[in-house]
């Protein structure tokens, strides 16, 4: 591939390529990585930029995905830059080396493409994989388009390198993963600017040798994890900085979440994925009726932008929580989040919550407007969760 | 001779280390690291050696040490191998040190593919027949007629110890030996060698665990003598998974005078040590026929 063909043009790339690109672009050092739909573009087109020497990294071809993140640990551990990529069962099966990554303090990035989780085998997309993954400790990024994937993918690094704290960043199965778009390549040089090499302070080193993650005693342990919550407290602040560092650079911002026609709305939508941008086009068409209504995008969920959520959801009169989720038992995951975000607050709108689009079903404009009109017409939030078109 | 190496002055682990009185998991390691040098790094996953290297901040190792997940000691040592290759860092060595637990059985899957994509890694298998660390349950390493925990009196492990060497050696790798810690100067050799190897080196040590097989830590050194001579543990290497070549000629001392220094083996009837002989016979007339080839 030659170099002239790829740097500061726009392309017409899927969403998995948006991620290969980002990882070109941002000079990963060692990837690792095991096949999965719909995921498995992503490294092949890095295996492609290996093989050319377009990128001068290693890659590691593991037997699992519980290796490619037991592999990216141990380089990243050595000073490297390290992503992976993976999916649904892949991410499940990665769970016990996410929290190695995040203990170790090693900023790992990882591209998951969200897909449903079986039995039944599913290979469409929702959000339980990457969610249930909530609590150990990683950055989460939801993406909406192609453009911010690729966008993201470079501020990723530069936010995990910050913080030392690993990130990963969703997109939607599909919907993104192979749906191509325009996305604009950057120059290689605006990137270097943009992303220095990654120099960490510690790393394993025969001049210096030290123990990484041995055994630790309740006198230390609580201290290193209350140093992680530091870290992901840091890395609400960094995330903004990056984004406005990026703009600078690049022209192209996209906050920690985005309000949309919130101002002066009665009723917000809170989205995530590429239903916000389903749900963008409802809101301008509500808003030509005369509808009162906005649109909170939450696009960097952990560490969860607590009083940017709070400052715009308390000027509501309710909120309509759409997850493409669920916790069973209870309700969806996102739904949950924003409850206990405003709780505390005397000022708070009523949280209606809807789960819908699970294993991939198509969540089309016809079903945001429903969940628009029964929300407005609502009194109070019957159910803890609504579900929308069940087909029993 | 037999001691030649094993006692020069250099030493990689210091004192204060937590291992128990007599562990062979220790005295492994402290060979190994004398072979292997300043320029290693050290991988370790849950095993017994998690605690001996000491508890947080201290460490008793000289060189750096990798803590990590049980199955994992195989492919982050690959990933650092990857990582020293990008910096252009050669020639430092990457060990990736663990229990047969972690080897045999929890760690053999992310073993075999590093194995296959050849990693120039060198993995050490401290091989003392049980999960040790979380208190004497029978691995795949515990051989016929053990008492463990999980394998309880006349419920004593009945099925044959995995042969890690010869599954190892079936990936073809450049270099795979057996050693004992009752002979440092051949166990310190190998890891020499196998620090020259183009790819793969896995070392299998038997390293003895006193206290879960009920011993006296004093006898460490002379049951790791007697599980050579008896033919129990034979000291072997394999080229490239088809050249073998042995490198100690056993005593021939019948099992019985191993199996009885040892309480997890003391409820054994004489049909069953007779059983155990046999093994024993047939798997070194297998061994001399594979040197043949």
């Amino acid at each position: 591939m030659k170099e002239s063909l790829i740097y500061g043009k726009k392309k017409v790339v899927t969403g998995n390529h948006a991620v290969s690109y980002g990882v070109l672009l941002s000079k990963a050092e060692v990837i690792a990585a095991y096949p999965i739909t719909p995921q498995t573009q992503i490294v092949e087109l890095l295996s492609e930029f290996c093989a050319s020497g377009l990128l001068k990294a290693k890659f590691i071809k593991v037997e699992s995905e519980h290796s490619a993140m037991a592999a990216c640990v141990g380089a990243a551990a050595t000073g490297c830059r390290t992503f992976t990529a993976t999916s649904a069962h892949g991410l499940a099966l990665m769970h016990e080396m996410l929290h190695w990554a995040v203990g170790g303090r090693l900023p790992i990035v990882l591209a998951n493409v969200n897909r449903a989780m079986g039995p039944g085998w599913s290979v469409w997309t929702d959000q339980n994989d990457s969610l249930s993954q909530r609590d150990v400790g990683f950055v989460q990024f939801y993406c909406e388009s192609n453009q911010e994937v690729l966008d993201t993918t470079i501020q990723a690094f530069k936010i995990a390198e910050t913080c030392l704290i690993p990130v990963m960043l969703v997109l939607d199965a599909f919907v993104l993963s192979h749906t191509s778009e325009p996305v604009d390549i950057p120059y290689q040089e605006d990137v270097d600017k943009f992303l220095p090499p990654y120099k960490p302070k510690y790393f394993l080193d025969v001049n210096d040798p030290r123990a990484f993650g041995g055994l630790t005693s309740p006198d230390h342990y609580y201290e290193i994890r209350y140093k992680i919550e530091e870290a992901h407290r840091k890395a609400l602040k960094v995330s903004e900085e990056v984004d406005n560092e990026f703009y600078q650079i690049f022209g192209r911002k996209y906050g920690v979440v985005e309000s949309y026609q919130c101002e002066d709305a009665k009723l917000i939508l809170v989205t995530s994925g590429t239903i916000t941008g389903t749900a963008r086009q409802v809101i301008d068409e509500e808003r030509s009726k005369g509808k009162r209504v906005g649109l909170l995008k939450i696009r960097l969920f952990r560490p969860s932008p607590i009083s940017q959520i709070k400052e715009i959801l308390t000027k509501a009169e309710k909120v309509a929580v759409i997850d493409r989720n669920i916790s069973f038992g209870h309700s969806g995951i996102f739904c949950q989040e924003i409850k206990s975000i405003l709780y505390n607050e005397i000022r708070r709108p009523m949280v209606f919550g809807f789960v819908i689009g699970l294993g991939g079903r198509d969540v089309v404009p016809d079903d945001i407007r429903e969940i628009i009109d029964f929300t407005y017409k609502a009194d109070y939030p019957e159910e803890m969760v609504y579900f929308r078109g069940v087909r029993l | 001779m037999r001691w030649q190496f094993a006692n020069d002055i250099k030493e990689y682990m210091n004192q204060g280390h937590l291992a128990c009185p007599g562990c062979g998991g220790a005295y492994a390691m402290r060979l190994a690291l004398k072979a292997l040098g300043k320029n290693t790094i050290v991988v370790i996953p849950a095993c017994c050696w998690s605690i001996i290297d000491g508890p947080f901040p201290l460490h008793c190792l000289e060189v750096p040490v990798y803590h990590t997940a049980f199955e994992t000691a195989a492919v982050v040592a690959s990933g650092i191998r990857a990582a020293l290759d990008i910096k252009g860092k050669t020639d430092i060595e990457v060990l990736a040190f663990a229990g047969d637990g972690g080897t045999l059985d929890i760690g053999i899957q992310a073993l075999s593919a590093a194995c296959e994509r050849n990693e120039k890694i060198i993995y050490a298998c401290y091989d003392n027949e049980a999960y040790m660390n979380t208190g004497i349950q029978r691995s795949s390493a515990t051989p016929y007629g053990a008492w463990t925990t999980t394998t309880p009196r006349e419920n004593f492990k009945k099925e044959r110890k995995k042969n890690i060497s010869e599954i190892i050696a079936a990936h073809r790798i450049p270099y795979v030996a057996t050693a004992s810690i009752g002979f440092p100067d051949d166990l310190i050799l190998k890891f020499k060698k196998a620090k020259e190897v183009k790819g793969t080196a896995f070392i299998h040590i038997f390293a003895p665990c006193p206290t879960g097989w009920r011993m006296a830590p004093e006898l460490m050194i002379k049951i790791s003598q007697l599980a050579v001579d008896c033919k129990i543990f034979p000291l072997y290497e394999v080229f490239d998974g088809v050249k073998y070549n042995i490198n100690y000629q056993p005593k021939n001392i019948p099992v019985k005078e191993y199996l009885r220094l040892q309480g997890r083996f003391s409820h054994l009837t004489e049909k069953e040590i007779e059983t155990i002989q046999k093994e024993v016979d047939d798997n070194w007339e297998i061994l001399i026929k594979k040197t043949r080839i």
